[in-house]
């Protein structure tokens, strides 16, 4: 059993790249898109808050299962040929976006009205008390959930796996498909997951409780 | 672009869908009920125990926490019966998998709940001479289940959304319905747009009318 669980580290460990890929992609573009529609919602004009809070509510309100069949049969039949990982990482940034969206907004929504008048008073524009006086408070309400946050798109990655992309979770099954010894290996498999994602929980918990002094 | 959308062959099969979504909540409503069960036991055993305990109780939160559910749903259906003498259905195993998912989450829910109960309340019931146990069934598990509601709700909700994972092991719920009629129609557009409308309408359904629960049951501060 040992051995033949050796002779798969491998390729076990090619997949947890690809994983560990998947994941970093969908982190990055999320946050990009995020913080640019979480701005678009908290300061934008009325027709762009409603389309931002009705996108980030639909697409919180499906499992991400659905999301992923969806765009990965979905876009192919309106024309839209992507690759099936690339449709992965669309299908799990767009859910990754909308909280980004949402941790965006409570981070900014918990900094007091006054800061924001204050900086209007001694005549910053808009940008600038983004930049200088709102962002940077609101960074620190931001960066705990966020971070904690990560291992749901390392968890939601686990999903690809059904597209047929060798990712950790798939190359265990196919391992499992040679060797036969399901319990071991999804054991190994789910240690390894939880390392990655309890390491993430526990930075995100230290940062919140050095942040802790910010009182609401 | 040039794809036309035809719903017939969706609603000819709609029987699928209804009976997926039926089972989806069903599922869900079964594992939360379990869930709480253990989410309350070891919240309160939790609260009240030495280190040894709290380390268990600690390691089984957090294992479940960050392990994606799909691993631990192949994990208890094809995992198990290898090496226990067990036999269950898919929908049975998925059960007992959400069952100690959402008893994980429960867990931490119902232990800040505990945490939140004023202390006062609970001298005030030592005062009049109630005993531990009373003073565990009539002052801090009431208060602390009225804290608790919207968390629980959540869950509830987010539970709902999970039970699409068990389509991995073809339990025919609502996301397995939608693959049946995706693979076999190719309305491919159609179906996912009909099954992401009902996920939604069922889900803020339900947030609506957990919402109104909670309003009634609203912890008096």
């Amino acid at each position: 059993m040992l051995t033949q669980i050796a002779y798969a580290l491998p390729f076990l460990a090619q997949g947890f790249a690809l994983t560990l890929w998947v994941s970093l992609l969908v982190v990055v573009f999320s946050l990009i898109a995020g913080v640019i529609m979480g701005v678009g919602l908290v300061y934008g004009p009325v027709p762009l808050q409603w389309a931002v809070r009705i996108f980030s509510d639909t697409i919180r309100g499906i499992p991400i299962l659905v999301l992923i069949f969806f765009v990965y049969y979905g876009l192919p039949a309106v024309g839209l040929h992507l690759p099936s990982f690339w449709a992965a990482v669309l299908a799990l940034t767009l859910f990754k976006t909308a909280q980004v969206v949402e941790y965006l907004r409570g981070a900014v929504g918990s900094i007091p009205k006054g800061q924001s008048e204050a900086a209007k008073a001694i005549g910053l524009t808009f940008r600038q008390r983004l930049a200088y006086v709102i962002f940077p408070q609101a960074f620190r309400r931001f960066l705990p959930p966020w971070i904690n946050g990560v291992t749901d798109a390392v968890k939601g990655s686990a999903l690809v796996s059904l597209l047929g992309i060798t990712d950790l979770m798939q190359a265990i099954n196919q391992v499992i498909g040679r060797t036969y010894e399901a319990m071991p290996l999804y054991i190994l498999g789910a240690l390894i997951y939880f390392a990655v994602n309890y390491a993430l929980s526990l930075a995100s918990r230290r940062l919140e409780r050095r942040f802790s002094f910010i009182r609401d | 672009m040039g794809y036309a959308l035809n719903f017939n062959l969706i609603w000819r099969h709609f029987d699928k869908l209804w009976g997926g979504l039926l089972l989806s909540l069903e599922l869900a409503v079964i594992s939360i009920a379990i869930g709480i069960v253990i989410g309350l036991v070891l919240a309160v055993w939790y609260v009240s125990a030495g280190r040894v305990v709290r380390t268990i109780i600690a390691a089984y939160v957090e294992f479940i926490r960050n392990v994606p559910l799909i691993l631990l749903v192949y994990l208890v259906f094809y995992g198990l019966p290898t090496v226990v003498d067990i036999a269950y259905s898919a929908p049975t195993s998925f059960v007992a998998t959400l069952s100690l998912y959402s008893g994980a989450y429960l867990v931490e829910v119902f232990r800040s709940g505990l945490e939140a109960v004023p202390r006062g309340q609970l001298d005030a019931g030592k005062a009049i001479g109630l005993t531990p146990w009373q003073r565990l069934l009539n002052v801090r598990l009431p208060t602390m289940l009225r804290i608790t509601l919207p968390a629980l709700s959540n869950t509830f909700i987010s539970l709902f959304k999970d039970t699409s994972v068990a389509s991995v092991i073809s339990v025919p719920e609502l996301t397995y319905g939608a693959q049946w009629i995706n693979f076999n129609t190719f309305r491919i557009v159609e179906v996912y747009l009909v099954v992401t409308a009902m996920y939604l309408v069922t889900g803020y359904a339900l947030l609506f009318a957990l919402r109104l629960v909670e309003r009634r049951f609203r912890a008096a501060r």
